[in-house]
């Protein structure tokens, strides 16, 4: 980035001073997206003040994403977009619901996504995991959210990584393609750091909660 | 809860993130992940790639007054309740499990099916089959194979078989390959999950005759 190798004339001694200005202002690494950012901070203003502006940016991005995996999926235009509709809803009544410390804002507009396809195209009654112990009150630590963001990205990056084929078996997957049988044991996916953040989160959690 | 030794497999975790997996294999899933923060941090991580493929969909126009639309469906809809689905402490059953049952342990409807075995089939969709369990401590299960899968949680109690011990929380993952004798351990009662996606085969004669009336 331009502002990173510009070199400033002004004293030596100034340097140190401004260098250490620049981290504080600006601590993310350059890989991580404004717009994820964002995400975050427009489901908080959902949840905390009904924000409806918050909720057309999320809309703006989402919506059209979701219709395309709700159509890959089987479902035809009518029925994506009514669905579309209800999971960019579901966004709006469970903003309480997510945790920035374990998901990325994408991740949770998927689950929500999946859930209605389940309903809706398998008509099948989907057995959700209990919750964890979390209330209203229990703010996540904002350094976990970073560091989740951050694993969030590489996975992406990791995942655009992939040889083609490998890429399009784990599309398939989650467009509703593959069975369970079809899906083998290695599935080679680097899964383990995300795992691991994710996994400390929970523990915090569970430690907070007592 | 850290005593969990038997985990559910990446391929199970994926299916279950991915949406695709059967309505009974599903319900083992959730009530082992209710009791296992590792699988629960495995599962998260699966269905982090599924956030990853939203991202990189392609874009599907909405209808012109889609948000108009979805902002009067948001007013029509109750709030939703902030306390978090979890089964109290003293419950046998996580919640996924009580949605089935109809209740905890002491709901069960459960039938004699010989030698003080008794079973309750959980009614779910799809060609597979969900049964509860209840093996009296120091009894063996009939020996059986499998077409399919079959997936095998505790919930009480413990069995052993030719793979390990299984406590509460611990599932056994056993392919056509595996032939086991699994014996619950002397004590309580051994209560269990299992999950098939075709009939199982016993060895013996007479669970084989018996089988299309057990309905197992």
């Amino acid at each position: 980035m331009p502002t990173d190798i510009a070199i400033d004339e002004g004293p030596v001694r100034a340097a140190p001073a401004s260098y250490a200005a620049r981290e504080m202002s600006d601590p993310l690494p350059k890989n991580t997206s404004p717009e994820n950012r964002e995400y975050v901070a427009l489901v908080e203003r959902i949840r905390d003040a009904k924000d409806r502006e918050a909720f057309a940016q999320l809309f703006r991005h989402f919506a059209p994403r979701v219709k395309a995996f709700l159509m890959k999926g089987g479902a035809n235009e009518g029925l994506a977009e009514e669905c579309t509709q209800e999971v960019m809803a579901t966004l709006w009544t469970k903003a309480h619901m997510f945790d920035p410390s374990r998901a990325s804002v994408s991740t949770w507009v998927f689950t929500i996504a999946r859930n209605r396809k389940i309903d809706a195209l398998r008509r099948m009654k989907r057995p959700e995991p209990e919750d964890l112990p979390w209330g209203p009150e229990a703010e996540p630590d904002q350094a976990d959210v970073m560091t989740l963001r951050q694993e969030s990205e590489k996975l992406a990056a990791a995942i655009a990584e992939l040889p083609e084929k490998q890429r399009d078996l784990i599309q398939r997957a989650y467009f509703g393609d593959l069975s369970h049988a079809q899906i083998a044991e290695e599935t080679g996916l680097p899964l383990g750091t995300i795992k691991s953040r994710i996994r400390l989160a929970l523990e915090r959690l569970r430690h907070a909660m007592g | 809860m850290s005593d969990i030794k038997h985990h559910l497999t990446d391929a199970l975790l994926m299916s279950y993130a991915a949406g695709t997996l059967d309505e009974g294999f599903s319900l083992v899933v959730a009530t082992h992940v209710s009791l296992c923060d590792e699988c629960r941090a495995r599962l998260e991580a699966f269905e982090a790639v599924g956030g990853v493929m939203v991202d990189e969909c392609d874009e599907v126009a909405l209808a012109d007054d889609a948000l108009d639309a979805t902002f009067a469906l948001i007013d029509t809809l109750p709030a939703e309740q902030a306390a978090p689905r979890v089964a109290a402490k003293n419950n046998v059953f996580p919640l996924p499990l009580q949605d089935y049952v109809g209740g905890d342990l002491d709901n069960v409807r459960w039938r004699a099916v010989g030698g003080g075995v008794m079973q309750a089939v959980l009614k779910t969709k799809g060609p597979g089959k969900v049964r509860l369990l209840s093996i009296p401590g120091g009894t063996a299960m009939p020996d059986h194979g499998h077409r399919g899968l079959e997936l095998t949680m505790v919930l009480k109690g413990a069995f052993e078989d030719e793979d390990g011990y299984f406590g509460r929380g611990d599932v056994e993952v056993a392919n056509e390959d595996l032939h086991h004798t699994p014996v619950a351990v002397a004590g309580e009662d051994c209560i269990c999950l299992a999950a098939t996606d075709a009939p199982l085969r016993f060895k013996g004669l007479v669970p084989r005759i018996a089988q299309p009336f057990l309905g197992i």
